[in-house]
């Protein structure tokens, strides 16, 4: 039919105008936003080695570390002592982050998370670096992950675990 | 002296609502655009819904800076937004709105060549953005005021056409006479020519789908893009009461005016209704359709709404003289 289009403009404006708009208002409202949010990243520090791997992954360089060795002595007598590495300084950049998660995914000790703050906001781009106090502080905010989907595999190490348990009580 | 106070009384009333009918159809369209469109407009301005957005426009407006390009043409780029604007307060000053409350009709002066004063108002309007765009000294402006000075010549004529089928159908030239003549089965009749003096006066007033002079992905503003603060504000005012002007005189010509239930006391109120209800036409027709193409807008002129007009008139001539 000549002209179909014109009427489906309007029928599609109408239906429009008649639903209700999905709009948050967001500075009155809060946002509601899934756990794993890319809002701003967190910092465990006890969990960091100072491996570097974060450091070294960050495709946009935002991330500075540094650490010393501090020894341990031998627990017992004639002994070998051993170091371990203790974090000086971890600061991100957030005026270079560009939130690939990189970081994130290649952590092998969990020391870095997602937390779904995004109001952090500063008036000078200094001031955009975070220390690692301030990282920590995001640690506050991170919120428990998601549940498993009903029938979903657990994580592997916590069944390999959950075996050996079993056997070791069966034993 | 009681004919002095009722002169005043009546350009008051114009000049008001003037001021204020414009911004209602501004705030119609922040509103109704925006829930068009999944979104839900201005909602902080003055508390409630965001209603004094344009008052804070207007105020933003003020404070700007007035600036005069070099390359401009001084006089005809300072005086184009008055020639915009002043035509249509001229226009609203002929255009009735119906029986008051049983104290006659409300209408600023009631000439008898009303429909030929309006008309020939409006097209005085249009030609402050011709004058905007060829005193710019911008080649955007430039050639948006080409593309005014096209639409104008394509679409006067289809305009003029139809609303003199009505006139003729009416017997008079008097607004106030069009509105009382009208009977309902003019719905009918009349139909073809209301299309298209109401698409013709969306092209008048370049409102999209034929704001093709403004195309700001083309031209920047087009006429408008060298105009900044109270001028280029005088500029938005002109056509929000382009839109008004539109809707009352297509209320008044095709949808019966102040025709309806209690005409006699609230016929007033009627006309209201019906122009609010033309505007929010415009409004939507600014929402579901896309610009047209500078060719397709001549042959929408030429090639539908010119044969259309003389067809109606045709028709309209065979009524009456049967």
């Amino acid at each position: 039919m000549y002209g179909k289009g014109l009427w489906q403009g309007l029928a599609v404006t109408w239906r429009n105008l008649t639903r209700r708009s999905v709009t948050a208002g967001y500075p009155d409202v809060e946002p509601e936003l899934p756990p794993r949010s890319r809002g701003v990243i967190a910092l465990q520090e006890e969990n960091c080695t100072s491996c570097m791997l974060c450091a070294r992954e960050c495709p946009s360089w935002c991330i500075t570390i540094d650490s010393h060795k501090e020894v341990i002595p031998a627990p017992t007598e004639g002994g070998r002592d051993r170091s371990q590495n203790v974090l000086d300084r971890f600061d991100i950049d957030y005026s270079i982050c560009m939130y690939c998660s990189i970081c994130i995914e290649v952590c092998p000790f969990d020391a870095l998370h997602w937390s779904p703050e995004f109001a952090y906001a500063e008036g000078d781009l200094k001031d955009l670096t975070h220390d690692m106090n301030r990282l920590r502080t995001w640690m506050d905010t991170v919120p428990p992950p998601q549940a498993l989907d009903p029938g979903a595999d657990q994580g592997k190490e916590l069944q390999a675990y959950e075996l050996t348990r079993a056997t070791e009580e069966g034993l | 002296m009681s004919e002095v106070a009722d002169v005043l009384v009546r350009c008051l009333v114009v000049v008001l609502a003037f001021l204020t009918l414009p911004l209602l159809v501004g705030q119609m369209e922040h509103k109704a655009m925006a829930h068009m469109q999944g979104r839900v407009g201005p909602m902080a301005a003055g508390g409630f819904h965001g209603w004094a957005q344009l008052v804070a426009d207007g105020v933003k407006f003020v404070q700007k800076e007035s600036i005069t390009p070099v390359a401009a043409d001084r006089r005809v780029f300072e005086l184009a937004p008055a020639v915009a604007l002043v035509p249509y307060l001229v226009a609203m000053l002929a255009i009735p709105l119906g029986p008051f409350f049983g104290h006659g009709v409300l209408i600023g002066h009631d000439l008898d060549l009303g429909l030929f004063f309006v008309l020939a108002a409006m097209s005085v309007g249009v030609l402050g953005t011709l004058m905007g765009g060829l005193g710019s000294g911008n080649k955007y402006s430039y050639i948006g005021g080409m593309r005014v000075a096209a639409q104008l010549m394509s679409y006067e004529l289809p305009m003029v056409l139809a609303a003199a089928s009505v006139a003729m159908l009416a017997g008079t030239l008097s607004l106030v006479g069009i509105a009382d003549a009208f009977e309902p089965w003019w719905l009918l009749v009349q139909l073809p020519g209301l299309v298209v003096f109401f698409v013709a006066g969306l092209a008048e007033l370049q409102r999209p789908p034929f704001d093709a002079p403004l195309a700001d992905a083309e031209l920047v503003m087009g006429p408008l893009t060298e105009y900044g603060g109270m001028r280029f504000a005088m500029f938005l005012l002109a056509e929000y009461a382009g839109i008004v002007v539109l809707a009352a005189l297509t209320t008044v010509l095709f949808l019966g005016g102040w025709a309806g239930p209690w005409s006699d006391h609230l016929g007033w109120a009627w006309t209201l209704l019906k122009i609010a209800g033309v505007s929010f036409l415009v409004i939507w027709a600014r929402v579901a359709y896309p610009r047209l193409r500078e060719d397709q807008v001549n042959v929408l002129a030429w090639k539908v709404l010119v044969p259309l007009a003389l067809a109606q008139v045709t028709l309209t001539t065979l009524v009456v003289v049967w």
